[in-house]
């Protein structure tokens, strides 16, 4: 039985059961990996490339935001001792009153829709609200410019053991999604029709159980991909000329590099840890048990959903840690590059919600390319 | 606002495109070669009497790194004569070491425990080197428990009083401490002598830390004889011995193959032996100390042996983490573990489950040089062992049962083609793999094959899974994954063997007792109960 559906009793439809000292053990074995020379500039930089540089304070200004937006477009800019060829971070993550100023401050630098604008919404981070008010919210900031929508579940309902409303909200949510997605501006000036990603919160550290972890992330995967079945079945959409067009959805995975897929699907959506909000946030084993969630709806399925860690990932060498967890939970999944090449270890299908890791990224690099530790006051705040 | 220029833009535009075409997807690990220096000598004699020392006219062989077959150093292939000075010195250093303090005992114990703490990373080279296991093994998990083993009995010395409660009066205690009679240790409690211990090649230094250990906590001296292939740590735990000043006789160490086991074996002066090793030489060596000494006293035995032992995953498991458990019980050391969950047990609606995911999870094994750090899987101990291995590949297709290879994707043809893909051609190698379609009847499923080799098979009802899982020889471990509690107490507890393992695989701790049912053994060897061998109460 689906998670989710009306019927759905949690006794006779459970996701699989973790064991979560095992669960423990195995993410602890991925921080035993040696990661040197050469693979370890290629996984700073593809961290770099994943990062969702974010603020997320009551105190962020415009200014702020610029300042976020520059360092995101270019990293490194300021800096010497670095190698010229750095990426830019995949996403900026702010709150929606601020979406704006990142859409005007990325325009200007030529970057709207390269580094995409993430926004929280849904009445982040508590989600105490009406929904209508969450879905306004959603509504709102896509308006406004954002690529990506970082919504929370319903904790109260999934720990009260009412899943269906958990459910219903995520689809709804969705929902939102594509139909924005459908009436909004290109970036590129090309239309409308700007795909839209939904990543679903899951705030794992209030879920606490690795059991939870694995229920709702089967929840979100599953209410995010009815949702686009259920739109899909009498929407209009706007292909990649801009033309009206129907959807096909004929059990095919979103393809992100396809043009020829309908717009509003060719993003992929993402579970992701925490708020930032809640202590514990993102956790080795937490990421890992979302990541069999993630690999097990592939393997029954064919699609692809992406995963982000939030919270408490500071430092270049966790970043390194989690890449690894990557490659060796989701890495040798048949079939998967002719999706997406790369599959999860591109900034498509995998993100680092954090702040303070882009810097100590850039300072592992600039040691690694030059032999010298650039001090704190070296490298540029955002 | 502009905050970059046109020109940086582009530079920014294409470097992302380049950074996004060199990593994925093909990001992976650099090699990561352990680089510490470490000094293995050309040549190393015997260890007795507290001193190195190469008999004259000695035979010597090479012993080898069985991931390049490079000559490491050579060692003495002893001679009974040989092994007769070392029980001799065993012999001669038992009155003092038994009498002294318990708590200076204790002492030497826990410096050896220290001294091999500091020498940690040199022991797991050189193990590494000589027996083909992964660095991150030995350094993580050999070597530590290694250490362990050392602290847990050295605490134990002077605490023997408690563990066994031996009747003592005065005249009693008297009169067994007369001529001849070993002073006691504890209240009732005596060293049981001389201890000629004979251990193998897949854990070279567990396994004499394992007899050694012990044995020194219990007022005993020791005769150890490492196994042929890999001889080199213990002769380094010699080194250890030397440098803590441990009393000359003490711990005395041949090399030697099998005539050295047999001399020590059959020795008439030893006063227990302690085997770990295969079922077959067990038996030889349960039928030599079935005839009485000439003084007509038996010697002691404990055997730790083979297994086949079951692993066996219900439908309500946790299944992601059975398989990391399925991974850690057979390929865990190449599956030269006695205790290797060679026969996994599937409950037949999760099968196909189990099946996919331990094909995806095995992809991501990596097997190659051991002195890798990332290397999780590396060189089989010996030319031997890969025969005996392939000879099972070879088996096991002929007898019907399908062989899966992950990360090899052509053909497995019946001449093991497959076993080496992409290894080196020097070295001895075998590719982790598990056979599926295994009856209970064929060869795999019964005889140890001690490698990277599983043998999946299915059961439907908790009933049938216990009967497959206890129909064999052996009953050394077993393996039980459940989330319901009251099922795996009731299992567990249906299981003949040694150990069982709830939720977990090949997990040791110096705590724990360790030992077989039927043909895996008799005695226990870590805790309490592994103490009880090496004392008469």
């Amino acid at each position: 039985m689906r998670a989710g559906t009306k019927a759905a009793v949690r006794d006779f439809a459970p996701s699989p059961r973790v064991d979560a000292v095992m669960a423990a053990e195995r993410a602890a074995s991925f921080t035993k990996r040696s990661i040197k020379t050469k693979s370890k500039m290629a996984g700073l930089k593809l961290a770099l490339s994943m990062l969702d540089l974010t603020t997320l304070e009551g105190k962020d200004s415009p200014e702020k935001v610029r300042a976020l937006c520059a360092k995101a477009v270019n990293p490194g800019a300021g800096q010497t001792d670095l190698p010229p060829d750095l990426p830019s971070v995949g996403a900026v993550c702010v709150y929606p009153n601020l979406v704006k100023h990142c859409r005007e401050s990325l325009e200007s630098m030529g970057a709207l829709g390269r580094v995409k604008i993430a926004s929280v919404a849904t009445g982040f981070p508590s989600g105490q609200y009406p929904l209508e008010i969450r879905l306004d919210d959603t509504r709102r900031a896509i308006h406004d410019g954002a690529d990506e929508i970082d919504m929370v579940i319903n904790r109260g309902a999934f720990l009260a053991g009412r899943y269906d409303e958990v459910a219903d909200e995520i689809r709804s949510v969705k929902r939102t999604c594509l139909e924005e997605g459908v009436k909004a501006t290109r970036h590129d000036g090309g239309g409308k029709g700007r795909p839209i990603s939904l990543k679903v919160i899951l705030e794992t550290g209030e879920l606490e159980t690795l059991d939870n972890v694995r229920f709702a992330s089967d929840i979100a995967i599953r209410a995010m991909d009815e949702a686009i079945a259920e739109f899909g079945g009498h929407a209009e959409h706007v292909d990649s000329h801009g033309n009206n067009g129907t959807a096909e959805l004929n059990g095919s995975a979103p393809r992100h590099l396809d043009t020829s897929a309908p717009r509003y699907l060719s993003s992929f959506d993402f579970i992701k840890t925490s708020t930032g909000k809640v202590t514990p946030a993102a956790t080795m084993p937490v990421t890992l048990v979302m990541l069999e969630a993630v690999r097990d709806w592939y393997l029954e399925t064919g699609k692809l959903v992406g995963v982000k860690p939030a919270g408490g990932i500071r430092t270049a060498k966790q970043s390194l840690h989690y890449l690894v967890m990557v490659k060796e939970t989701l890495g040798a999944l048949p079939g998967v590059n002719e999706l997406h090449p790369g599959g999860w270890l591109t900034p498509e299908l995998w993100r680092f919600g954090a702040s303070a890791l882009a810097n100590d990224i850039l300072r592992q690099i600039s040691w690694l390319h030059s032999g010298k530790y650039r001090a704190n006051y070296d490298v540029t705040e955002a | 606002m502009s905050i970059i220029d046109k020109s940086d833009e582009k530079a920014i535009r294409s470097s992302t495109a380049r950074a996004a075409k060199d990593s994925p997807p093909g990001w992976d690990y650099s090699p990561a070669p352990e680089t510490s220096k470490v000094t293995i000598k050309p040549s190393y004699g015997l260890f007795i009497d507290g001193k190195f020392a190469e008999p004259k006219g000695a035979k010597r062989f090479a012993t080898i790194n069985p991931s390049t077959e490079a000559t490491l150093s050579e060692v003495v292939q002893a001679t009974p004569a040989d092994v007769n000075r070392a029980v001799a010195a065993a012999r001669a250093a038992l009155p003092k070491w038994a009498g002294l303090p318990a708590s200076e005992r204790a002492k030497f114990i826990f410096r050896i425990a220290r001294r091999i703490q500091e020498r940690g990373r040199e022991l797991a080279i050189i193990e590494t080197l000589d027996s083909g296991k992964p660095i991150k093994e030995s350094r993580d998990v050999d070597i530590p428990l290694v250490a362990a083993h050392f602290f847990y009995n050295a605490g134990w010395a002077d605490k023997l009083g408690f563990v066994f409660q031996g009747q003592t009066s005065g005249a009693s205690s008297k009169s067994k401490t007369g001529k001849g009679s070993l002073p006691e240790i504890a209240p009732g409690v005596r060293p049981v002598g001389v201890c000629g211990q004979v251990i193998p090649w897949n854990f070279p230094l567990l396994m004499a830390a394992w007899k050694i250990a012990p044995a020194l906590a219990c007022g005993n001296t020791v005769v150890l004889k490492p196994a042929e292939t890999t001889p080199l740590t213990a002769l380094v735990l010699a080194e250890i011995f030397e440098e803590v000043g441990l009393p000359p006789g003490v711990v005395n160490i041949v090399t030697g193959d099998g005539v050295t086991g047999r001399a020590i074996v059959e020795h008439p002066d030893v006063d227990k032996i302690a085997f770990t090793g295969s079922t077959e030489v067990g038996k030889i060596i349960a039928k030599s100390v079935a005839n009485p000494r000439p003084d007509g006293k038996f010697k002691r035995l404990t055997l730790e042996l083979g297994g086949k032992s079951p692993h066996i995953i219900f439908e309500d498991a946790a299944i992601d983490q059975a398989v990391e458990g399925i991974i850690s019980g057979i390929y865990f050391n190449q599956g030269e573990v006695c205790c290797a969950g060679s026969r996994l047990f599937v409950q037949e609606s999760v099968l196909d489950t189990v099946i996919k995911k331990l094909e995806i999870r095995l992809a991501s094994l990596r097997t190659g040089d051991p002195m890798d750090k990332n290397t999780d899987v590396g060189a089989v101990n010996s030319k031997e062992q890969l025969s005996r291995i392939e000879h099972y590949l070879k088996l096991g297709q002929t007898e019907g049962a399908q062989l899966r290879m992950p990360g090899y994707s052509g053909e497995v043809s019946p001449d093991n083609t497959g076993s080496r893909h992409g290894l080196p051609s020097k070295g001895y190698w075998c590719r982790p793999c598990f056979f599926t379609g295994v009856q209970p009847s064929h060869t795999i499923a019964r005889e140890e094959i001690f490698g990277p080799v599983l043998s999946v098979l299915s059961f439907r009802t908790p009933e049938e899974a216990v009967s497959r899982a206890n129909n064999t020889p052996y009953g050394l471990a077993a393996g039980i994954w459940t989330e319901k509690g009251s099922k795996m107490l009731s299992i567990a507890k249906q299981i003949k063997s040694g150990v069982v393992w709830c939720n977990t695989y090949n997990k040791f701790d110096p705590a724990s007792p360790f030992g077989g049912f039927k043909e895996s053994g008799f005695g226990r060897e870590g805790g309490v109960q592994g103490l009880k061998a090496y004392v008469e109460v």
